[in-house]
């Protein structure tokens, strides 16, 4: 494991994704390499995107490498989509909007597939997040398939994030979730030739003016911006408001850097992964003991014949294992 | 236990895709994650997102007659990359006279018209075991 | 349709019927229990009367030249003229091809159809690192103009008509043969033949892309402009549903998306050409697949030329009678066939070809019996072509019109057929229209679905493929010659496209690619620009690579 966070940080591409596999995979031990890389992390602008599907998500997102790319940022993607629940295989097919830099070596596109977690973005894509960064990539975009609380959770991984929405497709502003609309710091209009996009724009508009995005405590505001992309039916004219809108999300970083919010979007997640890996090395062993020797199974024949309580249980086992 | 990565792609300029569209929905059934990448795709293209992928298979697909040339330069590049334990398999209109080029090149299985469909996802079971 | 009289003599016997089928199938159950067609169509038992008693003879069926057209077109069938014996063909270089033309029509056949390779089909050259390796493989490779002059020499351009199987560069490949027409002597206002410049099913299933929708269409309705003018007996468009369903999609998709395809056209030949609906709808032409499934194909047919009819009058007010008329070519279905057994292919084509001339084609190519495995031999070529000769000459089915007219099988399989299409065509045109639909990738995932559907059938074997899923040879070993094209055609054709760019004049080509750019970009049709390059031997990359720049370049979105 060591050997390959060596790899990473080098900036090996295939020591990167294979470090991801292994998180996706949970193979013991990863959490090694992750050891190793995460003070390495934290220099790159996590940038979230996410929107029902159908949105156009991935083909935003590859005029956006583009537009990085011209002002010489790398870019790593992490492209999120969804595990059959029947199966437990899914089809990866963001990446096939984003071809046209498969060769570039700026570039590092990684396809994940939810497996299954529902509640969030998995643990395993918070950590790959990590692992992009610490293999180098200055601006690290995660693109997450617009279905169940995700859309929401990325809040909790971004410190940019974009929520994008099409006229017409239901994207009546009554009929999308609150949570969405409360993690915006930027809202994209896509396919914004469509019918409704006005309405959409001014709709999108009242909601920015009074919503909060959560960085209280700040003397400057940031004000959440709706933009419109045009329809990449018109090539030259969606790269020109693609381009527009990555100077807004470098705009939002700079915001961010000047109030000194940018370690605040995270603070949430890093108590997470804490509590993880507080959990990991304090309770998971001790359950795994009482487990293996056994008295897991004779505590809870215990409290099946209501001979005690559980919470008198834990204590006791507290008693054994906590040194005060 | 790993999950089954695989790179479905179509190299050359081929756009017959109904074979590939079918088999990335099958292994999607089979529990296989499928990066399908649609075609029109260069061999060097195919080579890199293998790579960035860290898929275990990579399946070509193709029917117009280029496979002589697209199926051992996918192959070679991988060699090249240090990549060549990815597992690479064909299929398409493949003259049986052409494929002992292709398994000289380090193609490992090739399927050809009236397959079943459950057949290739056996053969991946059985010879794609991603190390633990 | 019927009287009342007859309608009462029927009841009581079908029900006889009915009842004595329900006794045998308690002592003897059918072999199975779904009777399908191979689209997965119910089909019943038994056809009476009842079942078409609600049509109306005069305005539903009457007779072949009346509207609408469902006994075909013309009123003396095919005593008037046999379909033409149209066969796809292409392979290596144009001298190559050449020869195989020259080898096809002594054979019999009655018109040429070109088979480009994929450099060509996508609008690259030979020296294209991305056409590396493809050079030749499925059909012949043109560069420029020097090749077309030798894929058509001895060909009488004024005698005989070709059709070509190209679509983003159709412009390209159409300057030529008027360019090579005119070296030949022949007028414009006579060469006749087709160019399938069809480029909305290549979004939904041939894929041979090149610019987004919108510019793509414009060039189309810029070949129709140029050819209602100067070349009235071109059909400049062959709307086709051979490819769709190749890619896997039911009759009735095939169906609905060709004529909404053709739909789509019509609007924008209209809306942005100024063009009156009579002035061109004569040369627009389709092209369909003929598929196993005998009676459905025949259905299919038919109900084609009765919708086209009733959208030509009704949606677009069609004055002229022959912009009514539904003109197809076919083809037989090349993924019915099998690498398994291939010598059963022949029967195969046999009966789809039967049903091709049965639903009343004006052209038909039948596959070889080498299809799923090679470019055809000779030998496996002619034997595609004896079996339309056979057809014609043998079987008698081309004495009388549209045979099957009548039976209540085939009319009530031909109105299914229409209602299904019907349903796409409406769902379709509230979605926006089909470039609309496309995008928002509708007919894709149809056919998508479809063709997993399939292939799940096939594995359960739920349906039959005999070789491949029944009646299996265990270690079967193909014995046909397999046709094969050489690496050094590749070399071949470098050499001479570098020859060809060093002999012509650089800077005239240069001007007359200029001059086309600035066509494009002010919205003028191409075709005049066009047929100057060719001329000065511009390469079909060098015209394609102005229409990427100016229109841009589409990228699959790969819907499945």
């Amino acid at each position: 494991m060591e050997e390959l966070s060596k790899r990473v940080l080098a900036g090996d591409i295939r020591a990167a994704s294979r470090l991801i596999r292994n998180l996706e995979d949970q193979i013991p031990d990863t959490y090694v390499a992750i050891k190793e890389l995460f003070t390495a992390t934290g220099n790159s602008h996590i940038v979230g995107i996410t929107g029902a599907p159908g949105a156009g998500k991935s083909t935003l997102i590859d005029e956006l490498i583009a537009a990085y790319r011209k002002k010489e940022k790398t870019v790593g993607v992490l492209a999120v989509d969804p595990t059959s629940p029947f199966t437990g295989g899914a089809i990866l097919g963001d990446r096939i909007r984003m071809l046209r830099h498969a060769e570039d070596s700026g570039v590092f596109v990684r396809s994940l597939a939810t497996r299954g977690s529902m509640g969030g973005l998995s643990k395993a894509v918070g950590e790959a997040i990590h692992v992009v960064e610490a293999s180098g990539k200055e601006k690290v975009i995660v693109e997450t398939c617009g279905v169940g609380q995700q859309e929401v959770d990325i809040i909790n991984h971004a410190h940019t994030v974009v929520v994008v929405l099409v006229p017409g497709m239901g994207d009546d502003v009554q009929a999308i979730k609150a949570g969405l609309m409360e993690i915006a710091d930027i809202f994209v209009i896509n396919k914004a030739d469509r019918d409704g996009a006005n309405k959409l724009y001014q709709e999108l508009l009242n909601i920015a003016s009074l919503s909060r995005n959560g960085d209280t405590a700040s003397s400057e505001q940031w004000t959440i911006p709706v933009m419109k992309v045009e329809s990449i039916a018109e090539p030259l004219k969606f790269a020109e408001s693609v381009n527009l809108l990555c100077d807004k999300i470098e705009e939002h970083y700079q915001y961010l850097v000047k109030s000194k919010l940018l370690s605040n979007r995270l603070r949430r997640k890093t108590t997470a992964e804490l509590n993880e890996a507080l959990w990991g090395s304090i309770l998971q062993p001790i359950l795994q003991e009482l487990n293996d020797g056994g008295e897991m199974e004779s505590m809870v024949e215990k409290l099946v014949n209501k001979e005690i309580d559980p919470y008198t249980l834990a204590e006791q086992v507290a008693q054994r294992y906590v040194k005060k | 236990m790993r999950k089954i990565r695989v790179l479905l792609a179509k190299p050359g300029l081929d756009g017959h895709d109904r074979g590939a569209k079918v088999l990335a929905r099958c292994f999607r059934d089979a529990g296989f994650e499928v990066i399908y990448t649609g075609c029109h795709q260069t061999s060097e293209q195919i080579a890199a997102i293998a790579i960035q992928e860290d898929v275990d298979l990579v399946g070509l697909s193709c029917l117009s007659g280029a496979h002589k040339y697209l199926f051992p330069e996918v192959a070679r590049l991988l060699q090249e990359r240090d990549a060549e334990d990815i597992i690479v398999i064909g299929g398409g209109i493949i003259p049986e006279q052409d494929m002992p080029a292709l398994y000289e090149a380090g193609l490992k299985a090739i399927f050809t018209p009236g397959t079943k469909l459950d057949a290739i996802v056996e053969w991946i079971n059985t010879n794609v075991k991603p190390e633990a | 349709m019927f009287t009342k009289e007859l309608l009462d003599q029927n009841d009581p016997l079908r029900k006889k019927w009915e009842d004595e089928v329900k006794r045998s199938v308690a002592k003897h159950a059918d072999q199975k229990e779904n009777w399908t067609t191979v689209s997965d169509l119910d089909i019943k038992r038994i056809y009476g009367p009842d079942d078409v008693k609600n049509m109306d003879f005069a305005n539903d069926i009457a007779y072949p030249g009346q509207f609408p057209f469902l006994r075909g077109n013309q009123p003396t069938g095919y005593r008037g003229k046999y379909w033409t014996f149209r066969m796809f063909s292409g392979m290596g270089t144009a001298v190559e091809t050449n020869e195989r033309w020259h080898y096809l029509l002594s054979t019999g056949q009655t018109g040429l159809s070109t088979a480009f390779d994929f450099p060509t089909l996508m609008g690259y050259d030979t020296d294209s690192p991305k056409a590396r390796g493809e050079c030749g493989k499925c059909g012949v490779a043109i560069d420029t103009l020097d090749d077309f002059n030798d894929l058509i020499k001895g060909i009488p351009l004024d005698k005989i008509s070709t059709s070509m199987t190209i679509n983003p560069p159709a412009t390209v490949l159409w300057a030529m043969y008027c360019a090579a027409a005119e070296r030949q002597g022949v007028p414009l206002n006579t060469i006749s033949g087709t160019i399938q410049n069809d480029i909305l099913k290549e979004f939904i299933a041939q894929k041979t892309l090149m610019c987004p929708p919108e510019p793509s269409v414009k060039l189309i309705s810029d070949t129709i402009e140029f050819g209602t003018k100067y070349v009235p007996k071109w059909n400049t468009i062959s709307i086709s549903g051979y490819h769709i369903r190749e890619a896997g999609s039911t009759a009735a998709q095939e169906l609905a998306f060709t004529l909404r395809d053709g739909i789509e056209y019509v609007e924008d030949a209209i809306n942005r050409k100024g063009l009156q609906v009579d002035q061109f709808a004569s040369r627009l032409s389709f092209f369909f697949n003929s598929h196993i499934d005998f009676f459905e194909e025949i259905a299919k047919l038919r109900a084609a030329r009765r919708i086209w009819a009733k959208v030509m009058r009704d949606r677009f007010g069609a004055k002229d009678p022959r912009s009514c008329w539904m003109r197809f070519h076919t083809q037989t279905a090349g993924c019915s066939l099998t690498a398994q057994q291939p010598y059963n292919n022949v029967i195969r084509t046999a009966v789809e070809a039967l049903a091709a001339v049965l639903g009343g084609t004006q052209s038909l190519h039948t596959n070889s019996l080498d299809e799923v495995l090679c470019l055809p031999s000779e030998h496996a070529v002619q034997i595609a072509v004896r079996t339309q000769q056979i057809l014609a000459e043998e079987t008698g089915v081309a004495n009388t019109i549209d045979p099957l007219a009548g039976s209540y099988f085939v009319e009530s399989l031909t109105n299914e057929m229409e209602e299904k299409a019907w349903e796409y065509i409406h769902k379709i045109d509230d979605m926006g229209g089909m470039i609309a639909a496309i995008e928002k990738g509708y007919p894709q995932m149809e056919i998508s679905d479809a063709a997993y559907k399939f292939q799940r059938q096939i594995d359960a074997q739920e349906k039959t493929m005999i070789g491949v899923n029944k009646y299996v040879e265990a270690n079967e070993k193909v014995d046909i010659p397999m046709v094969a094209i050489d690496e050094a055609v590749e070399e071949q054709q470098l050499k001479r496209l570098a020859e060809v760019k060093r002999k012509r004049d650089n800077r005239k080509v240069k001007e007359c690619l200029k001059d086309l750019a600035g066509a494009c970009k002010k919205g003028d049709n191409v075709m005049p620009y066009c047929i100057e390059a060719v001329k000065s031997y511009a390469t079909v990359q060098e015209i394609c690579d102005v229409y990427r720049e100016v229109y841009g370049e589409y990228r699959d979105p790969g819907i499945f």
